[in-house]
């Protein structure tokens, strides 16, 4: 399969604080890849770099075949199109309406469009994110895991064929990060997308990604599937795993 | 020299101030190649026109009518002393289309403007929307900036104009309580004493005062950090620094226009 991310020795500090030292992920079409690591290990700053929001002190970032850091600000916006960023904090315009948040990329972008095509694309989007009736509300009014979802559809909006989505299913209940879960498994067919999901969450790895990766002192100790990956004796997965799946620990 | 203070060229705090410095002079460099890029967001100038210009109208009459009236109060008595009362409409109209109406408008304006584009754009930096309206290849500076820049530098003379308006019919309030005249003969008496120049000085310092509040709120509103307390120090910096710009400004266009006169 062709590939659409390709990263090749990375590296990225800040002042004297390294973030990533020496990256190497490639990412196929219609692939889910999961990226695993501790709290500031710079998993955030990776998909920032690939969505060309900061720029790699050194390294290769290709999306498409086309070098990020390298673009224009005009092709960087080309680029950009093709990409969905889901934030963490879903990154709702305060100020505007669902409707207007999910209209916004839309109507910036394509000025040709007419009103009738822009609300059945608004239509198509919160359809499949499943919360119709909150066209109308502002952002304030809307639960976490709902403005996870409205953050989704916002990128869905312009047909990305990159997701990158940063710990989708931080700070929700079990069942909302569970809808979340199937959320982007959905996106991922529907949208035939190539994702890279950021996350804490081994429940998410496990159910959405085809691949895991793990960053352990600024690059990636180990990629492969959920079982390659957690079958792993090295202590520091061992931590991960034993931390996130209580359950079986409990049961011994 | 130890390598701490070696990292520096004059002091860690003199060295920050000037990067500061730097900083701001390439944040309005951007503006201005923003704004002279093709694109112009007119909507969102007229929305911002709006919030800025016609929601400041209360307030502007308020303070306006209270400078007019209470300035001519306090004048009275040192002109009475000299048996000069018929040169109040002169004086107040000097004074009040000189400095007050511009220098009361961006004053008022910086408190009420300048932090609320300052936390606006502080909130929405910290809570990532910027970074999301970049990724949606929307151009935040064009977008948010420029046009809240745009709106400030031309809102503001206009206010300042309705403040000069409002504070001259506060002035004529109190001298016809106080003496015998209308309306007709305390413009006439008021304006004998202005020239083409004061009214050019008042415009250049309104213009400059406005974008000043619009650069300054939007500058500390895109680098506020720290979440919900760098919101805060955002506003609260916007409206320190403009006002004290505002100032510096004045001081310096009085200077260079009674090289003029």
């Amino acid at each position: 399969m062709e590939k659409t991310i390709e990263i090749k020795n990375l590296y990225k500090s800040f002042g004297s604080l390294h973030v990533l030292s020496g990256v190497d992920l490639d990412v196929h079409e219609n692939e889910n890849v999961v990226v695993l690591g501790r709290s500031g290990t710079g998993k955030s700053v990776l998909i920032k770099i690939i969505a060309g929001l900061l720029t790699p002190d050194r390294g290769e970032v290709k999306v498409f075949g086309q070098s990020v850091p390298d673009l224009t600000a005009k092709e960087l916006n080309e680029l950009r199109l093709k990409i969905g960023f889901s934030f963490q904090s879903s990154a709702l315009y305060d100020s505007m309406t669902v409707r207007e948040n999910l209209e916004f990329p839309l109507v910036r972008n394509l000025k040709n469009m007419t009103r009738k095509e822009i609300d059945k694309a608004v239509d198509e989007v919160i359809e499949a994110v499943g919360l119709k009736k909150t066209l109308d509300q502002m952002p304030s009014q809307l639960s976490g895991g709902q403005r996870k979802r409205i953050g989704i559809a916002r990128t869905l909006i312009m047909n990305p064929k990159i997701m990158l989505y940063d710990e989708p299913t931080a700070g929700l209940d079990p069942i909302t990060c569970q809808e979340i879960n199937d959320l982007m498994n959905q996106v991922k067919e529907k949208y035939r997308t190539s994702s890279i999901i950021i996350t804490h969450d081994l429940t998410c790895a496990k159910e959405t990604g085809d691949r895991v990766a793990i960053l352990f002192d600024g690059k990636f100790a180990y990629q492969g599937t959920f079982e390659e990956v957690f079958g792993n004796p090295d202590p520091r997965i061992r931590s991960f795993y034993d931390y996130n799946f209580i359950e079986p620990k409990l049961q011994n | 020299m130890n390598s701490e203070s070696a990292k520096h060229v004059f002091s860690e705090k003199v060295d920050d101030w000037l990067m500061g410095f730097y900083d701001a002079f390439e944040f309005v460099k951007l503006v201005f190649r923003e704004a002279f890029s093709g694109g112009f967001e007119f909507t969102e100038f007229v929305r911002q026109c709006y919030s800025i210009g016609l929601k400041s109208l209360p307030l502007i009459s308020l303070t306006g009518f209270v400078t007019g009236y209470v300035f001519t109060k306090q004048s009275r008595p040192s002109l009475m002393e000299f048996g000069a009362t018929s040169w109040l409409p002169s004086l107040v109209t000097i004074a009040i289309v000189r400095a007050l109406a511009p220098l009361v408008t961006s004053l008022i304006c910086s408190g009420k403007i300048g932090s609320g584009i300052g936390a606006e754009l502080g909130s929405m930096k910290v809570t990532e929307q910027i970074d999301a309206m970049e990724v949606s290849a929307v151009n935040p500076i064009r977008f948010l900036v420029v046009t809240r820049v745009a709106a400030a530098t031309i809102t503001i003379p206009i206010l300042s104009f309705y403040c000069a308006l409002v504070a001259l019919a506060g002035a004529f309030l109190n001298v016809t309580v106080n003496e015998e005249t209308n309306v007709l003969a305390f413009l006439e008496h008021g304006f004998d004493s202005i020239v083409f120049l004061d009214i050019i000085t008042a415009v250049v310092k309104a213009t400059s005062f406005g974008f000043t509040i619009g650069m300054i709120g939007c500058y500390k509103g895109f680098n506020a950090t720290n979440g919900t307390q760098g919101v805060g120090q955002a506003a609260n910096s916007s409206v320190v620094l403009s006002m004290f710009l505002i100032f510096i400004e004045e001081l310096f266009i009085v200077q260079v226009a009674n090289w003029f006169r």
